[in-house]
């Protein structure tokens, strides 16, 4: 490994909190975390916390290893090596669902979305474990359903309407616009009452507008509903517009973490993305 | 007059494949499995509900409640036992295990009730309706078959379209992933589809043995076969699609062992599904998948 990273395991107290988060428990406190596939090691010494109210970015070249390490925060992987932390509670084991329903929910970078479900269907999916109601008093329609279906329904239209999809509640999901159907995700992913909320590649495929909109939203939902969001994104002036926090990865390992000032000018990360000085012609 | 008769045999005799093919529908377009013990299932249900009435002697409604709620367990027990282990295997080892299950199931009726056949009583005491002076018959089993049969078609649909737990079956059954990524508890979510799946198995054996009552071990195998073949017809995963595919099946057999030839009517049921997936083959509600490029 380069200088670099040895650098950053001597201070591996780099703290990202915001000073608002300063004294709460981070969200999200992950360990020593590293995979290895057969022979090949994926992500290794992946160490990083999140505070509640934090949004922070993760990029890296393409192959780094970041959807990998989204994989590992949700339960799709288990790790080789270390720990997750969800709000102080170890993952370790946990299936995807278990994991969810401890407050982290995510986005695809290929969308998949519930497409033969409506909109508002796919919202209520996500407030699966929000909803109560027996079986009973579903199918035979007792006033406690009703109640509880009323709920839902008004829960699912507030998130659908904060994410701007209110008139497309009733379309199917598969027929939406594409950059509607990542605010669709995005609404999914919110409806399932998160404490942190990972965005994979949110803005791949839009525009500058639609981008700059995207930021502006991904603001609003910290704000609103005062969680911590992660995201990957290649799109740097989101990254850099965003995120108060960014860690760089490349081969699976943390090679610069920092303000996104200290990342723009940082000599790994400029490496990772651009080469070397010397092959830099050779490659060009 | 005749030809009436024989639709009307056609439909009750289709409706209790279309029960049996909801099941098969059901589990498949949300486990993502074939479940070949279904038929057996439905042998179970009926020696059940045959032992409740003969043995214990306990009235006819309750013998179909006890068989419905001991097929109900024994599927979820199945699936718990026999295919949850496998789950993320390839699906041919599900798909041999479920044959073991349905061997194991035939094997074990026979211990149990013996290989020798019983005389089903038919739990439906409804008098016949005569029409046009006695020429077209519909027993109470006919009426109560198909009543049953829309009733439970309506019901599902109602509980997949409406309900929570519905909503988070055809969320499972399209993408169980991303599903359990939004907390859905995936295997919790397919036992209730076993459950369900299973207990109208229960259902559909009690009408089966009441409209023929020669109750058997193997009594299950052709018509899960058949049933199956109506899932497929129909557009597996699909509800409706078991419905229809299940009646027309009935109509199909009916007809041609009446106009045609009695020994011959499987073999004419099979070449009508070659010919209809030939030409739709994802079935007749089923939705066409189409392969990127």
């Amino acid at each position: 490994m380069n200088e670099y990273s040895k650098k950053m395991i001597q201070v591996p107290s780099y703290n990202l909190l915001r000073e608002q988060d300063a004294d709460k428990q981070p969200v999200l406190d992950v360990r020593n975390l590293g995979i290895d596939f057969g022979g090949l090691t994926a992500v290794d010494s992946f160490q990083m916390t999140i505070g509640p109210t934090e949004i922070s970015g993760l990029i890296g070249p393409n192959g780094a290893g970041k959807t990998t390490i989204f994989n590992l925060l949700t339960g799709v992987y288990q790790p080789t090596r270390g720990s997750i932390l969800l709000n102080g509670i170890d993952t370790k084991g946990m299936t995807t669902a278990k994991v969810n329903r401890l407050g982290i929910a995510r986005t695809f970078q290929n969308i998949r979305l519930f497409t033969d479900m409506s909109a508002l269907d796919n919202v209520k999916v996500g407030m699966h474990n929000a909803i109560r109601c027996s079986f009973a008093s579903s199918v035979l329609r007792l006033p406690g359903y009703f109640k509880a279906e009323k709920a839902a329904n008004e829960k699912a239209m507030e998130l659908l309407e904060f994410m701007g999809l209110a008139d497309v509640a009733d379309t199917k999901a598969g027929s939406l616009p594409y950059g509607v159907q990542r605010r669709l995700e995005i609404a999914r992913a919110l409806a399932t009452n998160p404490s942190i909320i990972l965005l994979d590649e949110p803005a791949a495929g839009m525009n500058p507008s639609e981008t700059a909109e995207l930021m502006h939203q991904i603001r609003r939902i910290r704000d609103t509903f005062q969680i911590a969001i992660f995201l990957i994104e290649h799109d740097m002036n989101l990254v850099m517009g965003v995120c108060e926090g960014i860690v760089v990865v490349n081969y699976g390992r943390i090679i610069a973490k920092g303000t996104p000032e200290q990342i723009k000018n940082d000599p790994a990360v400029i490496e990772a993305y651009l080469g070397r000085k010397e092959c830099g012609d050779a490659e060009n | 007059m005749k030809i009436l008769q024989y639709l009307v045999n056609g439909i009750s005799i289709g409706s209790v494949y279309a029960i049996i093919a909801l099941g098969y529908t059901m589990v498949y377009g949300i486990a993502k499995m074939l479940n070949f013990a279904h038929g057996d299932i439905i042998m179970v249900g009926a020696y059940i509900s045959f032992s409740v009435t003969n043995y214990l002697g306990l009235p006819a409604i309750l013998s179909v409640i006890i068989s419905m709620a001991v097929c109900t367990a024994l599927g979820v027990v199945i699936e718990g036992l026999a295919y949850r282990p496998l789950r993320g295997t390839p699906s041919l080892a599900v798909l041999i295990t479920a044959i073991g299950v349905s061997y194991f199931l035939q094997n074990a009726a026979q211990l149990i009730w013996s290989s020798s056949p019983k005389n089903f009583t038919s739990i439906v005491n409804l008098a016949p309706l005569t029409l046009f002076g006695g020429q077209l018959v519909i027993t109470g089993e006919v009426l109560t078959t198909v009543l049953v049969s829309i009733l439970v078609m309506v019901g599902l649909m109602l509980f997949t379209g409406k309900t929570r737990t519905g909503k988070a079956m055809r969320a499972v059954s399209e993408d169980r992933d991303a599903a359990q990524l939004m907390g859905i508890p995936v295997n919790r979510t397919i036992s209730i589809t076993f459950a369900i799946g299973s207990a109208l198995a229960a259902v559909a054996g009690v009408l089966l043995c009441s409209t023929v009552p020669t109750l058997q071990p193997t009594t299950g195998a052709m018509p899960g076969i058949r049933a199956f073949t109506a899932a497929v017809f129909g557009g597996i995963g699909s509800i409706p699609g078991a419905m229809l595919g299940g009646i027309l099946l009935g109509l199909i057999e009916t007809f041609s062992k009446a106009y045609i030839s009695p020994q011959f009517s499987d073999a004419i049921v099979f070449s009508v599904l070659i010919i209809i997936l030939l030409v739709k083959p994802a079935g007749l509600l089923g939705k066409q998948i189409q392969e990127k490029v």
